[in-house]
């Protein structure tokens, strides 16, 4: 993934400052409850929700079983309808190829479709290595790139940032990349609507050169898809003469037939909305289509790999691929609600980043190996997941990997994990605890010393028990444990409470 | 009926009463339970830490001790979760890992007979007013387990309804996890915290006397931050509130 992120933390120390800082938690809990609430409306209305999931469900299960053969189709109707299909294995190669297209039609400007494909590679900063400048023009991608920050949400990226925030940015930054921000600007959020128009319209109207993401590839007639509530996507998708789109390879579907059930619980799932704002559908070129006089003269597919094959080839994991970027699950984690989601140091943050990353990454970093911990299983994600991902089970298939190792497959090739480093202790107080629970005399004589020195227990705990006692008072250890009492009692029958 | 009392290793060793509330209820209510003095744990902290293969060896000496009850009853439905969902998803992923059917066909058994307490007083024993008195007012936590995992519903709250003298207070925020999740409150003890010390706010606002809910190990972490945050609400487990009566009420 982008190199933006390398070098981060482990989660729990960049969730620290997240946690501590009260603008941010404030700004956190009021979006996420707000869309959190709406979303269980927009859903309640549909009597078939049930149905509509484990369609969904299917529908991706099917596909990526048989994703080679989905993929090869989707060539063959995209090269027919006029466009032309490159394949990618990482982020290095799609950037490259990205930026190879761009020179080619001799521009230095794009303008861009929010896309966590072409954020996962990193490839604005790839491009501006170039010479070639990528403007943002979904209004919240906006905010984030004026702001030189990164997103937080999967689908409300400046979700960390408040009206007074926005207008400060704008004021600041936008003479920079372009238009520059009315005098006088206020925060209502109707002002800052039309000061973000104005500045992209400009943008809309010169460029040659589009680059989108995709939600769906419908494989059959080489069509893709971008669901959206602004309009920026439509003007460029339809207004540039090249457009380039850059698309991870799990976002087929087979036919028009099954974009039915997503165009359903996608908008429901994730704006809270009944259907998308804008829908658009694009097919190869204009010239490859009689009688048509509207879009793209030159297509281009960039056909994403990055670690989805090897996500593919965990029969545990790779439920993850079935994601349809909703962000329902950040919206009901307690954790991410918190956290915040820079802490999650990747472009999907949230439950489905705890279990998206560290498969597309592998888990040697820090933070990859911090990210499955992030979690306190509550299940709530799966629960509001449309499209049924049992997120706590990939997160504990993902702990597994990290504390025991175990055979993986990095770039196409079978390796045996070690045990991660840092856990040797953990390690130990599992076996011991499990040799102790497998004999339960020894479980007895522990709890027995434990009541017979109650006295004694300090009010805080050294070693990794500080991280409880440091907010929380320590339960006292009682007099006499409950198997002790059965048997001296007979089980209550005899003397003595 | 003669059942089996699965009170966990964490009720055993630090939460006595809620074993002998359990006891004295089911007792109260024509059951004859016993304790299998050589039970332990069901493994879930090492499952859920990834240390699937040392969860193994527990799940099966779980299956031993049990196997022959006509039920299993449990106060907790994180450890009753832990064996009715993730027993048969321990069994499925030794068969893929091509170790037999050992494990499968060990853990079956047991795996339909468990009950988490108030699951088994309302769906096998079909009461919901168990004749308790608890003249206190109480707000109800349903722990993630018992809410998502194992599907408690309203059983708890109807359970509770019926005590004589219980006046119930709505829990804003109910269904929001209270931080706790095993090792999480360890490894991520900041964001723990902070959803520990929300919990015990949303709490605060109903001006219950009481937090209830129906697994000790939250109740600890609930608990603990109400101690930290010199809270005036009491911690206590819903078995307790199910035995309490008038001739020999609860403290």
């Amino acid at each position: 993934m982008s190199g933006t992120f390398v070098g981060m933390p482990a989660f729990p120390e960049a969730a620290h400052e997240a946690v501590n800082n009260r603008t941010l938690r404030g700004n956190l809990r009021h979006a996420t409850h707000t869309i959190r609430a709406k979303r269980e409306k927009a859903v309640s209305e549909v009597s078939d929700w049930a149905e509509l999931r484990e369609a969904g469900k299917q529908i991706k299960d099917h596909t990526l079983r048989h994703l080679d053969r989905y993929l090869v189709q989707l060539e063959e109707s995209v090269v027919a309808a006029g466009g032309t299909v490159h394949w990618a294995a990482d982020a290095d190669e799609a950037n490259e190829i990205v930026t190879k297209l761009v020179q080619m039609t001799g521009e230095s400007e794009v303008v861009k479709v929010k896309s966590m494909a072409t954020q996962e590679i990193g490839l604005n900063e790839a491009l501006e290595a170039e010479g070639i400048r990528a403007y943002e023009t979904d209004l919240a991608e906006l905010i984030v790139q004026l702001g030189k920050d990164r997103p937080s949400h999967i689908l409300v990226p400046a979700i960390h940032r408040n009206r007074g925030e926005i207008r400060d940015i704008f004021a600041r930054e936008m003479s920079e990349w372009g238009r520059p921000a009315p005098e006088g600007l206020t925060d209502t959020p109707a002002e800052l609507a039309e000061a973000a128009r104005l500045h992209l319209r400009e943008k809309f109207l010169r460029a040659k050169v589009g680059i989108s993401g995709a939600n769906f590839m419908v494989a059959d007639t080489g069509t893709l898809v971008v669901v959206e509530s602004e309009g920026n996507g439509r003007m460029c998708l339809t207004l540039p003469e090249t457009l380039i789109s850059v698309v991870g390879i799990e976002k087929i579907v087979p036919t028009w037939q099954d974009l039915e059930v997503f165009l359903q619980t996608l908008p429901r799932s994730s704006t809270a909305e009944r259907m998308n704002p804008y829908t658009s559908t694009w097919t190869g070129t204009r010239d490859g289509r009689a009688g048509e006089g509207d879009g793209p003269q030159n297509f281009h597919l960039v056909l994403l790999d990055n670690g989805r094959s090897d996500t593919l080839a965990d029969e545990v994991g790779r439920q993850a691929l079935r994601c349809i970027r909703c962000s329902a699950c950040l919206n009901v984690c307690p954790v991410y609600e918190r956290a915040g989601g820079h802490a999650y140091g990747s472009v999907y943050p949230g439950p489905i980043g705890a279990i998206l990353s560290p498969q597309l990454r592998g888990t040697a970093s820090e933070i990859d190996a911090s990210l499955p911990y992030a979690s306190s299983l509550c299940g709530a994600c799966y629960e509001v997941c449309p499209v049924a991902i049992d997120i706590p089970e990939v997160l504990v298939h993902l702990r597994e990997r990290i504390v025991e190792g175990g055979p993986v497959v990095r770039e196409g090739n079978k390796v045996v994990l070690k045990p991660a480093k840092g856990h040797a202790a953990e390690r130990a107080a599992m076996r011991a605890a499990r040799w102790a629970f497998a004999h339960p005399g020894a479980l007895r004589t522990g709890q027995r010393l434990a009541s017979r020195t109650r006295r004694l227990h300090p009010r805080s705990l050294p070693g990794p028990g500080k991280a409880w006692s440091g907010t929380r008072d320590l339960p006292a250890v009682p007099a006499e444990p409950f198997r002790d009492w059965w048997q001296r009692t007979n089980g209550g029958k005899e003397s003595g409470k | 009926m003669r059942v089996a009392l699965f009170l966990t290793c964490v009720n055993d060793t630090l939460y006595p009463d809620t074993g002998r509330a359990v006891v004295k209820l089911l007792t109260r209510l024509g059951v004859d339970v016993d304790f299998p003095m050589s039970q332990t744990c069901c493994g879930q902290a090492h499952y859920n830490t990834g240390y699937r293969h040392e969860a193994e060896p527990l799940a099966r000496h779980f299956s031993d001790v049990f196997r022959d009850y006509e039920a299993i009853v449990t106060p907790s439905g994180s450890c009753g979760a832990m064996v009715r969902e993730l027993y048969p998803r321990m069994g499925e992923r030794a068969r893929a890992e091509g170790r037999g059917e050992s494990l499968a066909t060990t853990l079956a058994p047991v795996v339909p007979k468990t009950y988490e307490l108030t699951e088994f007083l309302v769906d096998v024993l079909g009461v919901t007013d168990v004749g308790a008195h608890y003249p206190h007012t109480v707000t109800y936590h349903p722990t993630c387990h018992g809410l998502r995992g194992l599907g408690l519903g309203d059983r708890p709250r109807r359970l509770l309804q019926a005590v004589k003298g219980l006046e119930l207070k709505e829990l804003p925020g109910a269904d929001e996890c209270c931080g706790f999740g095993g090792t999480f409150a360890l490894k991520n003890a900041d964001v723990s915290a902070a959803m520990g010390a929300d919990k015990v706010r949303n709490a605060e606002s109903t001006g219950a006397e009481v937090l209830c809910a129906a697994d000790n190990s939250c109740l600890m972490h609930i608990g603990g931050t109400m101690g930290r945050l010199e809270s005036g609400m009491r911690p206590v487990h819903i078995a307790e509130i199910l035995a309490s009566t008038e001739e020999e009420p609860a403290v």
